[in-house]
C-alpha cells in the first residue's frame, strides 16, 4: 500500500514536472526507437523511420504517431541486426502494434468505450447475434401476415424503407462522429502544422496505393519469413475497394430512391446492382485471402493480442458479403426475408462497431500518413547528415 | 560427393556457393552459426564502395577506378596489393547487377550518410537483408545449406584440399572455398596477439567486440598450423572507439560515437591524447580504435557541451551529463582538477573561426599539444555530456596470401582446389586502415572468384587466366 502510494507521489511529481507518464508499451517503443535512431538501416522501407530521424527523443505524442504510421509489414524485423535472440532484442513491428492497440482505446470516443477494443472478438459476435436476432424476429412478425403472397425482391416490403433509413443513418452517423472525435484528439495531440494540398495528395497516394505494403522496393512486405510478397498489398486493395464499391452501391441506390423515385429492388444490370456485385466479390476475396495470412503470419512480427480483433473484423467484412451475394441470389426466393434479416444484422453491428473495432485502423493511419506528409515538408531541425 | 564445399556463411561465402551452383556445380555451404545468427559479420554491413562511370540508380556523379585505388591506397598508407585490389575495384562496377538478381536491393544513401552518396551503395535494410536475400536465392538455385556446422579442421594433401572434418564426421568434396572470417571473436587468440604493454596490462581484455561472436578464427588457425601462405599482422584490424557499454559481442553500427570531432577526447587520467579535428570523422573513426587501445585500461571519454547537441547520430545509450564540467568529472571518475586544466587549456587556445562541420574549417587551437585542427569550439555551455568508448574490433586483418585465382598457396606454390575469400583474405588488400564500403567490395569480388573458380575445377573446366572473366 506504502508502495503503491509511493508510486503515486512520484507519479504526481512527474507530473508536476511537465512529464508525461509513458506506458510500458510505449517505453519499449522508446527504447528500441533510441536503437534504431543510432543504426537507421531501415530507413527505405517505409515512412516510419524517416520520421524517426527527425527526433532525437520520444515521447508518448512521437510513439503513438509513429505506431500509426506503421503498416505493420515487418521487413524491418528479419532486416534487424538486433532482432532477438540479440540482447537488445529489437522488434519494431511488435511493439509499435501494440502502442497501436493503446492508442484506440485511448483516443476513443466516448472515452469509456475505449475499452471495447479489448474484447472486440466477444462484441462482434455478440452484437451480431442480438442484431440478426431483432431483424429476424422483424420479419418473423412479416411472414405470419403475408405467408404465400409474394413479394418478389421487394425488401421495403419487410422493413420499410425510411425506417431502415433512419435507423443505419442515425448509426452511421453516430459512428462517424465518434470516429472523428477520436482522430481529432489524435491530431490535435502532436499538429504537425498546416495542411497543404500537396501533403493531402501526397497522403491520399500513399493511402490509397498502400505504398507502404510495398516494403520499399516494390517486391511487397513480409508474413511468414523473410520473403517479400505483395498478396497482403492485394487483398487489402480487394477489400478496401470491394467496401468502396459496395458503399458506392449504396449511395447510388439512395441518390435513385430519393432524387430519381427509383425503388429497390434494381434490375441486374443497373449501377446498384453492378457495383454492389463487384464489391461483394472483392469483399470476400480480400477478406478470405487477408485471414489466411492472418493465420500463417508469423506471431513475432505482430501483436498476437490484436489476432481476434483483425479476424474478427475481417471475418464480419467477408459475411456482410456472402449475406449480401447470398441475398441477390435469393431475392426472388422463400428466403429473402431471412437473408436480408441476416444481412442487415452483419451490417448493423459493422456500423456499431466502427469507432471501436479494426476499422478505426484505417482512420488513424490516413491521420498519420497526413501528418508524416507535412511534417516531412518541414526542414528538419537536427542536421547529423551535415558531417 | 558434392563438387564443390563452402565453408563459411556470410557475404563472401554465399557469393561463392551462388556463383560455383550456376556454373553448374553443386554445392554445400557449411554456416558455424545457428540459423538465427547466421551471415558472419556481413549482417552489420550496410553498403558496398563502388566504382562507377557516371550516375546509377542510387549513385551520384562518378567514381573512376583511379580514384578509388588512391582513396585505397591513402587509407592503407601503401599497404596493398595493387593488382588484386584493382581487380576487386572492377569488379565492385560490374557486380551489382547479378546481386539485384540475386534479391539484394540497393536504396537511396542513409541520412548522416550523405558524404558516402558518391562512393558507396547502401543496401537497403543492411547486411542481413542482403544475407537473407542471398540464402533464400542459393537455396532456390539448390545448394545445400548446413548451420550449426563448425568446421574443426581440413584435411589436405600436398597443398590440395581432401576433405573438411566436424563434429560429426568427414565431408569430402572436390574442391573447397573457405569463408569463414577473421578471428576476432576469438579472445584468446587477441590476447595472446596484442599480449602485454608497458603498463603491464592485457589491452585486448578490454576490447568489445562489435562483429560477430562466431569468428573464432577456427579454420584460419588450422591452416597456419598446417603451413598455409600468411598475409597481416594478428593486430591489424578495422577498430572503431565503441560506447564501453556495448555488448562483448555483435554491438554492430548503434554503439558508435559519433562526436568525437565536436568535442574533445580525454582518458583515464583526465588528459588529451590525439588530435581530434585531424579530418573529418567518416575518415577518421576508424583510427580511434586503436588510439584508445594505447590508453591506460584501454578507455577514453569523448566530451562535448551543449551545442554540439543534434549535430552528430544519437548515441545508443544516453552519455553522462551534467550542469558543470566539475559534477561531469565526478560522474567520469576521472582526476577531476586535471580535467579542468584540460579544458581550461583547450578553451584559451580556441581561436575565433567560422565553425563549419560540413568542411575542414579554420577553428583550431594555437600552441595545444596535442592540437585540435578543425572544429575547435570551446567546451563552455552546459549542460555537458561525456561518453565512455572502448575499442570495438569489427574484424581482423590476419589472412590467406591469395592472388587473382583466389587461390591458397603453400610455400609458394598454389593449390589447385582450395580457394580463400572474404575477411580470411582481405588483409592482401587491406594491410592496415579501413575506408567504408570495402570490406564488402572484396567479399563480393572474390568471393565470386572464388566460387567460379571453384566450380571450374571441380568441373574439370579450368580457366588460367581469371583476367579473362574479370577484366
Amino acid at each position: 500500500m506504502t508502495q503503491e502510494l509511493k508510486k503515486l507521489t512520484e507519479q504526481a511529481s512527474r507530473l508536476g514536472q511537465g512529464q508525461i507518464e509513458m506506458t510500458a508499451a510505449e517505453t519499449e517503443v522508446s527504447r528500441i526507437l533510441q536503437i534504431c535512431n543510432a543504426c537507421r538501416y531501415c530507413e527505405g522501407f517505409c515512412a516510419v523511420f524517416p520520421a524517426m530521424t527527425r527526433r532525437l527523443e520520444f515521447k508518448s505524442a512521437d510513439v503513438n504517431y509513429l505506431a500509426n504510421l506503421c503498416h505493420q509489414c515487418s521487413a524491418c524485423l528479419y532486416a534487424c541486426q538486433y532482432a532477438p535472440p540479440h540482447e537488445f532484442s529489437v522488434n519494431v513491428p511488435q511493439a509499435l502494434a501494440k502502442v497501436r492497440k493503446e492508442t484506440y482505446i485511448h483516443y476513443a470516443w466516448p472515452k469509456p468505450l475505449g475499452k471495447l477494443y479489448q474484447r472486440n472478438a466477444t462484441l462482434i459476435s455478440l452484437l451480431s447475434a442480438i442484431t440478426i436476432t431483432l431483424f429476424l424476429l422483424g420479419c418473423l412478425n412479416f411472414y405470419s401476415s403475408n405467408m404465400g403472397q409474394g413479394w418478389a425482391g421487394n425488401f421495403y416490403a419487410i422493413y420499410p424503407h425510411n425506417t431502415l433509413a433512419l435507423l443505419f443513418g442515425a448509426v452511421f452517423g453516430y459512428s462517424i462522429l465518434a470516429l472523428f472525435m477520436g482522430v481529432k484528439r489524435f491530431w490535435e495531440e502532436a499538429a504537425p502544422g498546416l495542411i497543404s494540398s500537396r501533403a493531402i495528395s501526397e497522403a491520399a497516394y500513399d493511402s490509397l496505393s498502400l505504398k507502404y505494403l510495398g516494403g520499399g522496393h516494390g517486391d511487397g512486405c513480409n508474413n511468414e519469413d523473410d520473403e517479400f510478397s505483395l498478396w497482403r498489398k492485394y487483398f487489402h486493395h480487394f477489400t478496401f475497394y470491394g467496401f468502396m464499391l459496395c458503399l458506392g452501391s449504396t449511395s447510388v441506390a439512395t441518390i435513385y430512391h430519393y432524387f430519381f423515385n427509383l425503388e429497390a429492388p434494381y434490375p441486374l444490370l443497373s449501377l446498384p446492382v453492378i457495383l454492389g456485385t463487384l464489391g461483394g466479390i472483392g469483399l470476400i476475396i480480400g477478406p478470405i485471402g487477408l485471414l489466411v495470412l492472418n493465420l500463417k503470419k508469423n506471431p513475432l512480427q505482430a501483436d498476437v493480442s490484436q489476432d481476434a480483433m483483425s479476424r474478427a473484423f475481417i471475418l464480419l467484412l467477408a459475411l456482410i458479403s456472402i449475406t449480401g451475394l447470398g441475398l441477390l441470389i435469393e431475392r426472388d426466393g422463400e428466403l429473402m426475408p431471412i437473408w436480408l434479416s441476416i444481412h442487415l444484422g452483419f451490417v448493423m453491428t459493422f456500423f456499431l462497431t466502427m469507432p471501436y473495432g479494426k476499422f478505426a485502423h484505417g482512420i488513424y493511419r490516413v491521420a498519420a500518413l497526413l501528418k508524416n506528409a507535412i511534417e516531412k515538408r518541414h526542414t528538419s531541425r537536427i542536421s547529423v547528415g551535415s558531417d | 560427393m558434392v563438387d564443390v564445399l563452402v565453408i563459411g556463411g556470410g557475404n563472401s561465402a554465399l557469393c561463392a556457393a551462388i556463383m560455383a551452383r550456376e556454373a553448374g556445380a553443386s554445392v554445400l555451404l557449411l554456416e558455424s552459426a545457428p540459423k538465427e545468427w547466421r551471415g558472419g559479420n556481413s549482417v552489420h554491413t550496410r553498403n558496398l564502395r563502388c566504382m562507377h562511370e557516371g550516375p546509377q540508380d542510387v549513385l551520384l556523379g562518378t567514381y573512376s577506378e583511379d580514384e578509388y585505388w588512391q582513396d585505397l591506397y591513402k587509407v592503407t598508407a601503401g599497404k596493398t596489393d595493387e593488382h588484386l585490389a584493382r581487380l576487386a575495384i572492377r569488379e565492385s562496377s560490374t557486380c551489382r547487377a547479378w546481386m539485384m538478381k540475386h534479391g539484394v536491393r540497393f536504396q537511396a544513401p542513409l541520412s548522416g550518410t550523405l558524404h558516402l552518396s558518391r562512393t558507396n551503395a547502401f543496401f537497403m535494410g543492411g547486411g542481413k537483408a542482403l544475407v537473407n536475400a542471398y540464402y533464400r536465392s542459393a537455396e532456390k538455385l539448390g545448394v545445400e545449406i548446413r548451420y550449426n556446422s563448425p568446421v574443426e579442421s581440413l584435411e589436405l594433401k600436398d597443398g590440395d584440399f581432401v576433405a573438411a572434418h566436424t563434429q560429426t564426421g568427414k565431408i569430402e568434396a572436390k574442391t573447397c572455398v573457405v569463408a569463414s572470417g577473421g578471428f576476432e571473436s576469438n579472445l584468446e587468440w587477441l590476447r595472446e596477439a596484442w599480449g602485454q604493454n608497458e603498463r603491464g596490462e592485457y589491452p585486448s581484455d578490454n576490447f568489445l567486440i562489435r562483429g560477430t561472436q562466431f569468428n573464432k578464427g577456427v579454420l584460419l588457425k588450422n591452416l597456419l598450423d598446417q603451413g598455409v601462405d600468411s598475409i597481416g599482422e594478428p593486430t591489424q584490424a578495422h577498430m572503431v572507439a565503441i560506447d564501453a557499454r556495448a555488448p562483448l559481442y555483435d554491438g554492430g553500427i548503434c554503439t558508435r560515437i559519433d562526436c568525437v570531432s565536436l568535442g574533445i577526447v580525454v582518458n583515464r587520467d583526465g588528459e588529451r591524447f590525439y588530435d581530434e579535428g585531424e579530418d573529418c570523422w567518416p575518415k577518421r573513426y576508424a583510427i580511434w580504435g586503436r588510439l584508445v587501445a594505447k590508453q591506460p585500461g584501454q578507455v577514453a571519454y569523448s566530451v562535448i557541451d551543449s551545442k554540439a547537441l543534434g549535430r552528430f547520430m544519437p548515441p545508443v545509450f544516453p552519455g553522462n551529463k551534467a550542469d558543470t564540467l566539475e559534477e561531469l568529472a565526478k560522474q567520469m571518475n576521472v582526476p577531476v582538477e586535471t580535467f579542468l586544466q584540460t579544458i581550461r587549456d583547450y578553451n584559451q587556445a580556441c581561436q575565433a573561426g567560422k565553425f563549419d562541420h560540413t568542411t575542414l574549417d579554420d577553428c583550431h587551437t594555437l600552441g595545444l599539444q596535442p592540437a585540435k585542427t578543425h572544429w575547435a569550439l570551446r567546451i563552455d555551455e552546459g549542460p555537458f555530456y561525456a561518453y565512455m568508448v572502448k575499442p570495438g574490433v569489427t574484424f581482423t586483418y590476419l589472412g590467406l596470401k591469395t592472388d587473382q585465382n583466389a587461390s591458397v598457396f603453400f610455400d609458394g606454390k598454389r593449390s589447385t582446389n582450395l580457394f580463400v575469400s572474404g575477411e580470411m583474405m582481405a588483409g592482401n588488400i587491406l594491410g592496415q586502415g579501413y575506408t567504408a564500403g570495402i570490406g564488402m567490395a572484396i567479399g563480393t569480388a572474390f568471393g565470386r572468384i572464388a566460387g567460379t573458380q571453384a566450380a571450374h575445377v571441380a568441373l574439370d573446366q579450368v580457366t588460367h587466366s581469371i583476367e579473362k572473366s574479370y577484366s
